[in-house]
């Protein structure tokens, strides 16, 4: 069933174009509405207060001089709203007995990370609410504060004293114990080869550009909130469930949201606050965030320690996978902080045939920002742990990476496959996503090239990265969410409304914010109904238009929320075939629906027929129907997944270091990847192209950077550093395709997989052309001043550069303490062979 | 402090504080809420518009400076239903997603094509190095501006 553009081929219309989208029209024309156009009569503004200390008492704030300035309407703190305010929810306890310190959305007593807030003003202008915030007089009480994520989990100080610990849950998976698989620790033990390496996530900060903003107008019956998120469903019934409002007397809007990546799937304390004082003022106010409070307080993403054991016969076949993760939970947690990590426990085995698994994960707090969803979400962890560790496998045994990937990954004649996680592959190729990346790369070439630049001693060497990644997304089957503690479902809602004009009104429950789903299910639609792609409508983004819903992450709305619209569009094709059969004084069961009209089978190819749109007016004016027929064909639709989607792809990444300055160029980078069959290739190539660039902006230039005393020093675009046009180059990109097996399209999810695989192909390139000097490992990102040291370090016969650069990759008195070996293997492994590659 | 300004073909009289910046100038005063605000250190160019015809980031300049001038906004490019080849190179090339960028990166590769009409990709990823997106990757905003040049995109770039 898989090979290169090996496309549907049956007779698809709009499914499979590449479309222009619809959305863009306004957008490139200016008429937008972002939440911050939002300008509503008496509407007050707010700024916010924020702690600059990561971990103190509020020992007095004094509002006076705020209340007094011009202009001021209200100013409040947590004494004022502590019994009004409740906690942040957190959707998503992963153990019975997970820690956690009570979430307020303005800080009561003590603030736990800098960049709290601890007071709000609300004035006639956001300047009058700017000026007066800094009048606006707290007093401090240092507590210690503990900032590094191993400090934090030996509870050398607390983050919240109450708690005891710093240690909020250990969640672990062991096949044994699971019955998926063997026992990692006699794989192990019986291991030819053991390579055992420990890697660093660092802390991420999501970055959308639109900046987060909130209008909440209280004047109706009904309180309306505007917010730029990426979950208004959510949004809404967490207002309800924290602030004791009714459900139904809250309706929340997400206009046109500019990005998210994770960082809008949340419940934020200022959507709480806007909200609580608009409440109290009795007129709409608006909250919009500077940039700099956007990287200070809105939520962080990544942030673990990695320390992964991988047991291998010689002849390279791996035979156990132990994986044991400390994740910085930051100060509070968030809608889904805990699970984040727990998202990436069944996907260190990835493509691979591991016949014995470990994962144990400890969530740790600390006195930072709180850490949450950021794009992949766990798997990009796991992703770049694992395609890390195949090359370090390959290193101890002297083999090319890919071959060593091959011997070990899951074939195409296996699928489905279930995995050491107990999870069902449905489909993929790796074999032909693979030759296809490796002849568009021109790999051996390459390769070549990159032995003649080592001999020759070249200034600049050549490294080639592999990430031959899977990942789990479409989130998600409801029973498998259950059977992991989350507090939600995974289905999704859709409408189809026919309208008299024949015009059809879609309605779903997935949020977009720059995905293009008008666009994509306008196509889908358009092929249900036989109906023209222009007179398909598509409406989201508002819990009174969509009353039901679950929004748009974890690469879902396709797969989930695309299935739900097939659904409720079958359901229209079964309510109007009475009403043909009817009209056509036929039988239903005689009755073919093709290209948007009824006909009678058999009655030939020049009968008339009657078409959906006809139907859709004579259902409205109702004069003449069968009896008993409703007079609607209007339907409704929730999806539940099956499975979760599994797309897969191969990224080779070819980077060329300067060995005299550390400075590192990407020279190409090509992907293929097998996300199953496509609706529109135009949004897809989109997808992939800023994925990667997220993952690529991982691997060499983003961090957020705390100092000493837990200050955020990357909180603005001039320290944390986005990638830009000039850091950049263009991509080949390609698609094989192994339909997905779970829903009717065929499809799988494409959001994240960009952004999950480029990353450890990036790393694995730049260690590739640096191996020869003894480098085996380097922090992320990957900066020109971090190489140029790993080269020195290694030079110098240091096997591990990093070791003293970061917190030690093991402490001392841990056990596999071997000594180092020779340059190029590593201490902590035992083998018999020389590293370095051919 | 009394300003007149041109803006998008319309000329204003407006009292404005001194510290007013021209962007807020022109999306709470004037309503012409299509440029943006991305950031606060005149990094991300979301807020680009044109003063008496070259890019400026808005954000960057004060209101008081634009008394006198004329500036374009996303907002006054098209003429009616006809865009220009730059709006209509992005759409085409799906160089935007969620599209709050898109205002900032069309008025910059604008002024860029007016100084430099047929550039190289590498010029085009210098001229446009002040404008930050987070959903394209690039890829395809590059490929737009090319092609608004009524040149091919580079090879390099193509989807195999």
């Amino acid at each position: 069933m898989t090979a290169v553009d090996d496309r549907p081929a049956e007779a698809t219309h709009e499914v499979g174009r590449d479309r222009r989208r619809k959305e863009d029209q306004r957008l490139i024309t200016g008429r937008t509405r972002w939440t911050d156009n939002m300008q509503l009569q008496g509407m007050l503004h707010l700024a916010m207060v924020r702690s600059p200390v990561a971990h103190a008492r509020i020992t007095g704030i004094d509002t006076t001089a705020a209340r007094e300035s011009t202009g001021v309407i209200a100013v409040l703190t947590g004494q004022d709203v502590k019994d009004l305010q409740g906690s942040l929810p957190c959707a998503w306890p992963i153990t019975e007995d997970q820690k956690a310190p009570p979430h307020p959305a303005i800080a009561v007593d003590r603030v736990a990370f800098s960049g709290e807030v601890v007071a709000v003003v609300a004035a006639r202008t956001a300047a009058a609410a700017r000026d007066a915030a800094e009048l606006v007089d707290v007093d401090y009480e240092d507590l210690p504060a503990v900032l590094e994520l191993k400090a934090a989990a030996a509870d050398e100080a607390l983050a919240h004293p109450d708690l005891g610990t710093n240690r909020s849950a250990t969640w672990i998976f062991d096949s044994a114990e699971a019955g998926t698989g063997g026992s990692v620790d006699e794989a192990i033990r019986d291991a030819d080869v053991v390579v055992e390496r420990e890697f660093r996530q660092q802390r991420l900060i999501p970055a959308f550009m639109e900046p987060r903003s909130t209008v909440v107008d209280p004047t109706g019956e009904q309180f309306v909130m505007w917010s730029a998120t990426q979950v208004p469903h959510i949004l809404r019934l967490m207002l309800a469930m924290t602030l004791g409002v009714d459900e139904s007397k809250v309706r929340v809007v997400a206009p046109d949201v500019g990005g998210g990546f994770g960082g809008k799937l949340q419940v934020t304390p200022e959507e709480i606050i806007t909200f609580l004082v608009a409440r109290h003022t009795g007129r709409p106010c608006k909250w919009t965030e500077t940039r700099s409070e956007s990287l200070l307080s809105a939520h962080h993403g990544r942030d673990q320690w990695q320390k992964l054991t991988l047991a291998a016969k010689q002849d390279g076949t791996v035979t156990g996978l132990k994986v044991e993760l400390l994740a910085d939970m930051g100060a509070y947690l968030g809608l889904v902080t805990p699970g984040v990590p727990i998202l990436g426990a069944f996907m260190f085995n990835s493509i691979y045939k591991f016949p014995a698994y470990h994962f144990a994960c400890t969530n740790v707090f600390t006195n930072k920002t709180w850490t949450d969803a950021y794009r992949g979400a766990g798997r990009p962890e796991a992703t770049f742990a694992i395609e890390r560790m195949m090359d370090e496998l390959a290193v101890e045994l002297g083999r090319d990476p890919m071959e060593v990937r091959e011997q070990n990954w899951i074939t195409h004649e296996e699928f489905p496959f279930t995995t050491v996680c107990g999870l069902e592959y449905d489909s993929g190729n790796y074999e032909a996503a693979t030759e296809r990346a490796k002849e568009l790369f021109g790999y051996a070439e390459l390769r070549a090239e990159q032995q003649r630049r080592r001999e020759s001693g070249d200034r600049v060497q050549l490294g080639l990265g592999i990430s031959t990644f899977t990942e789990m997304c479409g989130l998600a089957p409801s029973r498998v969410l259950g059977s992991l503690n989350y507090g939600a479902g995974g289905w999704e809602h859709a409408s189809v409304r026919m309208l008299p004009t024949g015009k059809v009104e879609v309605i779903t429950g997935s949020s977009a914010h720059g995905q293009g789903h008008e666009t994509a299910w306008s196509q889908i639609v358009a092929d249900q109904l036989g109906v023209p792609f222009e007179d398909v409508e598509v409406l989201h983004g508002d819990t009174q238009i969509s009353h039901k819903g679950l929004d748009t992450y974890g690469s879902r709305s396709l797969v989930v929320g695309g299935q739900a619209v097939i659904n409720a569009a079958k359901k229209v094709i079964e309510k109007a075939k009475p009403l043909a059969a009817y009209q056509l004084e036929a039988n239903v069961d005689d009755l073919e629906f093709t290209d948007g009209k009824f006909t009678v089978k058999g009655a030939g190819a020049d009968q008339e027929g009657v078409g959906l749109a006809g139907l859709a007016l004579a259902v409205f004016a109702a004069h003449d129907l069968p009896d008993g027929m409703e007079p609607s064909l209007d339907a409704d639709a929730t999806f539940d997944p099956v499975n979760f989607s599994f797309p897969h792809g191969t990224h080779l990444c070819a980077m060329e270091v300067d060995t005299e300055t550390g400075a590192s160029r990407m020279r190409s980078y090509v992907c293929v990847d097998d996300i199953g069959n496509v609706v529109n290739p135009l949004i897809v190539e989109g997808q992939v192209h800023g994925g990667l660039v997220q993952g690529i902006a991982q691997a060499l230039w983003e961090e957020a950077v705390y100092d000493d005393q837990g200050t955020l020093v990357s909180g603005s675009f001039v320290d944390y550093t986005l990638p830009t046009t000039a850091d950049t180059i263009s991509f080949v990109t390609d698609r094989t395709t192994s339909p997905s097996t779970s829903n009717d399209l065929g499809v799988k999810g494409v959001g994240e997989a960009g952004c999950i695989a480029s990353t450890p192909a990036v790393v694995n390139a730049v260690l590739d052309a640096i191996r020869q000097y003894g480098v085996d490992d380097i922090l992320m990102p990957c900066t020109p001043e971090r190489v140029w040291r790993a080269i020195q370090h290694g030079q110098a016969g240091a096997s591990r550069p990093t070791a003293e650069d970061a917190a030690g990759h093991f402490a001392e008195g841990e056990p596999n303490q071997d000594p180092p070996g020779p340059a190029g293997v590593t201490g902590a492994t035992t083998t018999t062979q020389e590293g370095g590659q051919a | 402090m009394n300003i007149t300004v041109k803006v998008d073909g319309t000329s204003y009289t407006d009292e404005v504080e001194p510290r007013t910046l021209l962007v807020y100038y022109l999306r709470e005063t004037l309503g012409k809420t299509g440029t943006v605000v991305g950031c606060d250190t005149s990094n991300c160019g979301a807020c680009t518009v044109l003063l008496d015809g070259r890019s400026v980031k808005s954000c960057n300049v004060l209101a008081v400076q634009a008394d006198g001038h004329e500036v374009t906004t996303i907002e006054g490019l098209a003429d009616g239903e006809t865009l220009t080849p730059v709006q209509e190179a992005f759409r085409e090339c799906h160089a935007l997603q969620c599209g709050f960028c898109t205002p900032g990166m069309i008025m910059q590769a604008t002024d860029l094509l007016a100084t430099n009409p047929s550039p190289t990709e590498d010029e085009v990823r210098v001229g446009m190095e002040g404008n930050l997106c987070r959903c394209t990757g690039y890829h395809n905003i590059v490929k737009a501006v090319l092609q608004a040049s009524g040149q091919p995109a580079s090879s390099g770039g193509e989807q195999a």
